[in-house]
């Protein structure tokens, strides 16, 4: 085999690997925690927000984004962007019609 | 000239890996598409399940009670273990990559088994979340029914929990909607872990053979994505199907 053709990219150790899973467990204990405490409005937002945190942890480590190239990077973007943009039209527009008359 | 060609070819045949096809310059390009592609599959079932979570917040909103009160069914035990044994399962595929990646053969067929183990684990407690659902008439169809919603009390073990009011005969026909998101939601998301774990048999079989620890990792990169993506999908079904209002 030789060296010019060999697949030379950042390689992620097992010590990442393994702070990523305490912080994804801690994460998970929290989102139980916080969904028993009474916060109102509050509490949908702050389950979303730690699975999110999650999600990036696992998108950008164990799936590794943060070192990839940025052609890889790029079109992760795009694509949770497209994503939350038709989210987002969508969601506005059911919510902004016809107010309370559901 | 012909004789050129034909030297040129033979030259270029021997400097090159096996697994380097043809139409790629270099491993280095071969793997960068593949691993391209792999992403926008994967940006393709982001918007799959991204319809589905918007149809769920669009029928979340309207029927909030009917949503909180479906889901003080689940079992927040069942559906924590859940996470964990998923997020467990996914560092151990990424100690596969790891492993594929700096060749190491038995680390590899090991992670990759304790992965298929997790991965089974957690579809047998989805089993178990499934029957109680069954047992409780919980399932959207001919058979199911409004008594936990009409008539809280008669369920006195979620009732301990969380004293909920019942609900009016048209909220509480609701739920319906939210267990049929329950099921598509969950029922979709298990079948993408048993494809999972059906190419994962298939990757054990060829690890024990050596077929990722000789340079060639793209496979086992490329399925880890997956595995990951689906573990995403859970991270979000968890917070919110089991975790709406539990106070």
């Amino acid at each position: 085999m030789s060296e010019p053709n060999e697949h030379a990219h950042f390689i992620v150790g097992p010590k990442t690997y393994v702070l990523i899973l305490i912080a994804l467990l801690v994460g998970t204990a929290l989102t139980v925690w916080a969904s028993f405490v009474d916060m109102g409005f509050w509490n949908p937002v702050i389950a979303l927000a730690i699975a999110t945190s999650k999600a990036s942890l696992v998108v950008l480590f164990f799936m590794g984004i943060k070192y990839s190239s940025k052609l890889t990077k790029l079109t992760v973007f795009a694509g949770i962007f497209t994503f939350l943009i038709l989210v987002s039209m969508t969601l506005t527009d059911y919510f902004s019609r016809a107010w309370g008359s559901w | 000239m012909p004789d050129n060609i034909s030297d040129s070819a033979e030259t270029s045949h021997v400097a090159h890996p096996a697994y380097l096809r043809h139409h790629f310059n270099s491993v280095e390009q071969q793997a960068d598409s593949t691993h391209f592609a792999m992403w926008l599959f994967l940006l393709t079932e982001v918007m799959f399940f991204g319809g589905l979570f918007t149809a769920y917040l669009i029928y979340r909103n309207w029927y909030y009670p009917a949503f909180v009160s479906g889901s003080h069914q689940l079992n927040v035990i069942w559906g924590t273990t859940n996470t964990a044994v998923l997020i467990f399962s996914s560092f151990t595929m990424a100690m596969g990559v790891w492993c594929a990646e700096t060749r190491r053969r038995k680390g590899l067929v090991l992670c990759l088994s304790l992965t298929f183990i997790f991965g089974l684990v957690f579809l047998g407690i989805k089993a178990i979340e499934y029957r109680e659902k069954i047992e409780m008439h919980h399932v959207p169809g001919f058979h199911y029914s409004l008594q936990s919603f009409l008539d809280p009390e008669s369920n006195p073990e979620v009732y301990q929990e969380y004293h909920d009011k019942p609900l009016a005969l048209d909220m509480a026909q609701h739920t319906e909607l939210y267990f049929s998101l329950y099921f598509i939601m969950t029922g979709m998301h298990a079948l993408h872990m048993i494809i999972g774990i059906g190419i994962l048999a298939f990757m054990i079989f060829r690890a024990r053979a050596g077929a990722y620890t000789s340079g060639h990792v793209t496979f086992v990169e490329n399925f880890g994505l997956y595995w990951h993506f689906v573990d995403i999908v859970w991270i979000y079904l968890f917070a919110l199907l089991y975790l709406i209002s539990r106070h």
